[in-house]
């Protein structure tokens, strides 16, 4: 809007009245300079190339500039464009090359074409808003103003062993009527629901994908209610520099860049930082059958993985599988959150099947893949989290092998394994379980406990309360004849499948999500919640509910109170996490003393004190955290003691003797009633008997040395 | 509705009333009159917007904009402005860059 004039940008070519010039070939994109609008953007295999604009919302161009020859250099075609409406611009490319897909090549100079580098996309303003479907350009680019007022805000770089992320989807979050807020769904509502992420005590929330994708992608008829079947996750990007429209309250009046960065301030403002879930494995494309909506159409052949028949590769299970490793497609991402962490303030990254980010052009996995290399040693993003969903779809599992640079952390799905399996019971979980507390040193040994990003329950699967009530998955709604989603659960209904009214059954699950919301906090590496477990919520034994806006993926507010033991547990369980800082180790344990407190860092125990009892048939391990290492002995903290017994019965716990002077105190013990399970800091109650403890059956028990 | 501004100064304060829709070719126009104030010393932006129909993201980019041009220290003071505009900067946070009252001077 607010130009200055510089002598030097002068039009030199016109067409119907539009004035234009030869451009600058970067930055890629549509970028503001004085008196207009610079529009680069790259092909390998182009012949031709016009930019196409449009009035905001009009079914046809008001102008096509077919780029001169002169405009073209090496592979880029750029061009300023003057006096344009930045506010009412819409803006697309045509391309012409060749159309011969066994060899790779989908030009069709009739579409227009999103700007891969676009900052909004336009057409899918309101969520479920029915498109024109007639529309000859439905994901339209757009530009965005750079004036938003931060202060003084920046990211917060707290120290990721000191994080407790919270798994959310923003439309999930708020859009129940029982959440209680203006706008709900979106960015501004999530602004109103801060104050509960605080008493939580949640210091990191990780937002499912925010990047523009279309919630009327593969919609259906929802075979069980009649309704519609969306996407409403989003994993299926159609751009990846533009915030969802749809998740803001604004995005009509084209305002959800402001909208997003206002959520994110005020955020960082209490204390909170904000991880993207960033999906660059594939886009929305979708394989030979999808729709041509942007990079297909700009160069097939450079962003996509493709067979020697020119099909697509589909590692990530989705159709079609971005080429990462091409120099260019890497530029891309490099420059997407770069652009993210500068613009937006973002704190850390959570990369969707990040496997795929370490194949090469051909599919193969690479040794010293450049994109993850380059990610980790990135100037801009030196402060960023980087984490990484260490597996694909196409069978690449690199769970404590993911190339890490010394930065990347991996989402540790064997931590989520092992506790499942220990939780129900299973044996020869006991050596494992000794591993996952640690922080997992047996795969994580040179890389320290915050590779280990732990969860037990995340989007991707059932939810801890269903963890605990279903033994299957219960898909049928989404319309896959229930072949959708994992058969690998490891959960158990505890003797009725779904809901009861059996007191005791309901008892016994709420003591579990206890124990796993127990083990979870005392875990060294990074705890990771999903976002209304600590209220129990429930998708009813649907585990891939990726597809419905409905209560299967929105936040029932109710359930605090319904489930306000298991709240009251969680707000306390996190609070203790926080007040006690050996529990947040950056570096391994070294299983000896080294500050001559006259205790190792950690020691392990079973029902006999310094005897932990790792055969096949054991079920109880404790473990004791010597106050005097915590942060490698740099600060004091109490000793902790932990005892799990997930056999079915009581059993006794020789505790370990502490020094001199020293009492055992109960923080946690989940085999009892709410309002004794789990005590305040400072206000622990002194064990009556100091030498042992009778641990509940399939309970946890946390004690304070003090 | 047609889009019209008027505009008093009595430096160091500036009172503007804007009537009918400010969207993104009107917006124009409340920008020219920012960029006038700019050659004065103001210190208090009044935007009397109690007949302010509808406001565009282009007409809440002049509520920045009026900040860079006249200065981060400027105070600027919306009056009675309808609740689709108050949502509207509610939801986009730019509430926090203004001070928002029934009638001026209060």
């Amino acid at each position: 809007m607010a130009t200055d004039i510089r002598i030097d940008y002068y039009p030199t070519h016109e067409q119907e009245g539009i004035k234009f010039r030869r451009g600058h070939v970067l930055p890629f994109g549509a970028t503001m300079v004085p008196n207009g609008i610079n529009f680069s953007i790259y092909s390998s295999e182009a012949i031709d190339c016009t930019l196409v604009l449009f009035e905001r919302g009009e079914a046809a161009p008001f102008a096509e500039i077919r780029f001169p020859e002169e405009f073209r250099t090496g592979n880029v075609y750029s061009m300023i464009v003057f006096d344009l409406d930045y506010e009412r611009l819409e803006y697309g490319y045509r391309m012409d090359g060749p159309f011969n897909p066994e060899k790779g090549h989908r030009f069709d100079k009739s579409i227009i074409l999103s700007d891969p580098y676009a900052k909004a996309i336009g057409g899918r303003d309101t969520w479920l808003a029915k498109p024109n479907w007639d529309d000859i350009y439905p994901y339209r680019s757009r530009l965005v103003f750079e004036d938003f007022d931060w202060e003084n805000d920046h990211p917060l770089e707290t120290p990721i062993e000191d994080l407790v992320i919270y798994e959310m989807h923003v439309r999930g979050f708020t859009q129940h009527p029982s959440s209680d807020v203006k706008n709900p769904g979106t960015f501004a509502a999530i602004r109103r629901k801060i104050a509960y992420l605080k008493e939580l005590g949640i210091n990191c929330v990780e937002l499912m994908p925010i990047y523009e994708f279309d919630e009327w992608e593969n919609s259906k008829e929802n075979p069980v209610t009649g309704g519609l079947i969306v996407n409403f996750w989003g994993y299926s990007t159609v751009n990846f520099f533009s915030p969802k429209a749809g998740y803001a309250a604004t995005g009509k009046f084209g305002m959800q860049v402001d909208e997003l960065k206002t959520l994110i301030k005020e955020l960082h403002k209490n204390g909170i930082e904000v991880m993207l879930d960033v999906v660059f494995n594939h886009t929305a494309e979708g394989d030979h059958r999808g729709h041509t909506i942007s990079f297909r159409g700009i160069d097939n052949k450079t962003y996509y993985m493709l067979t020697p028949e020119g099909y697509y590769f589909n590692f990530s299970g989705t159709g079609n599988t971005l080429n990462c490793n091409n120099p260019v497609v890497r530029n891309m991402v490099l420059d997407c959150l770069r652009y993210w962490a500068a613009d937006y303030h973002i704190d850390g990254f959570r990369f969707d099947l990040a496997a795929i980010l370490g194949r090469d052009q051909n599919g193969a996995p690479l040794s010293n893949p450049p994109l993850l290399e380059s990610l980790a040693h990135d100037p801009i993003l030196a402060k960023c989290k980087l984490v990484a969903e260490a597996w694909d779809a196409g069978g690449l599992y690199q769970v404590g092998s993911f190339p890490a640079y010394g930065r990347w952390a991996e989402w540790n799905g064997k931590y989520r394994d092992g506790i499942r399996k220990f939780l129900k019971g299973d044996d020869g979980l006991v050596g494992k379980m000794a591993q996952l507390v640690q922080g997992s040193p047996d795969l994580y040994y040179y890389r320290g406990p915050t590779a280990s990003i732990n969860f037990i329950a995340c989007h991707d699967g059932f939810t801890l309360y269903d963890l605990f009530a279903y033994n299957e998955k219960h898909n049928i709604a989404n319309g896959e004849n229930n072949n959708d989603g994992g058969n690998d659960n490891d959960s158990w209904n505890h003797g009725v499948e779904g809901e009861t009214e059996d007191a005791g059954i309901n008892q016994l699950r709420h003591r579990q999500i206890k124990n796993a919301l127990s083990i979870l906090m005392v875990s060294q590496g990074v705890p990771m919640i999903l976002s209304g477990d600590e209220m129990g919520v429930t998708k009813f034994g649907n585990n891939n509910t990726y597809c419905h806006d409905n209560e299967l993926n929105w936040t029932d507010w109710g359930l605090l109170k319904k489930n306000d033991d298991i709240y009251y547990f969680a707000r306390h369980i996190l609070r203790f996490r926080r007040a006690h800082p050996v529990l947040r180790s950056a570096t391994h344990f070294q299983h000896r003393d080294y500050v001559g407190s006259g205790f190792p860092d950690i020691s392990f125990h079973g029902t006999q004190a310094w005897k932990p009892d790792y055969s096949d048939s054991s079920k109880c391990l404790a473990f004791m955290l010597d106050g005097a290492h915590a942060k490698n002995g740099s600060v004091k903290d109490d000793m902790i003691y932990v005892a799990m017994n997930t056999y079915w019965d009581a059993l006794y716990y020789e505790l370990p003797a502490l020094s001199s002077g020293r009492n055992w105190y109960l923080a946690v013990n989940t085999s009892m009633p709410s309002g004794e399970d789990i005590f305040e800091i400072g206000k622990e109650p002194i064990l009556a008997e100091q030498g042992r403890f009778l641990v509940g059956g399939r309970s946890t028990v946390i004690l304070v040395g003090k | 509705m047609a889009f019209k501004i008027d505009s008093v100064v009595d430096e160091p304060v500036a009172v503007l009333t804007l009537v009918g829709e400010l969207d993104s070719l009107s917006a124009r126009v409340f920008q020219t009159e920012i960029e006038k104030l700019s050659t004065k010393t103001i210190s208090v932006l009044v935007l009397n917007m109690e007949k302010l129909d509808f406001m565009s993201s282009a007409g809440l980019r002049v509520l920045i904009f009026s900040k860079q041009k006249i200065g981060v220290g400027l105070n600027i003071i919306i009056v009675k402005p309808q609740e689709l505009i108050v949502d509207t900067l509610e939801k986009t946070g730019l509430h926090h860059s203004v001070t928002i009252v029934d009638q001026y001077p209060e």
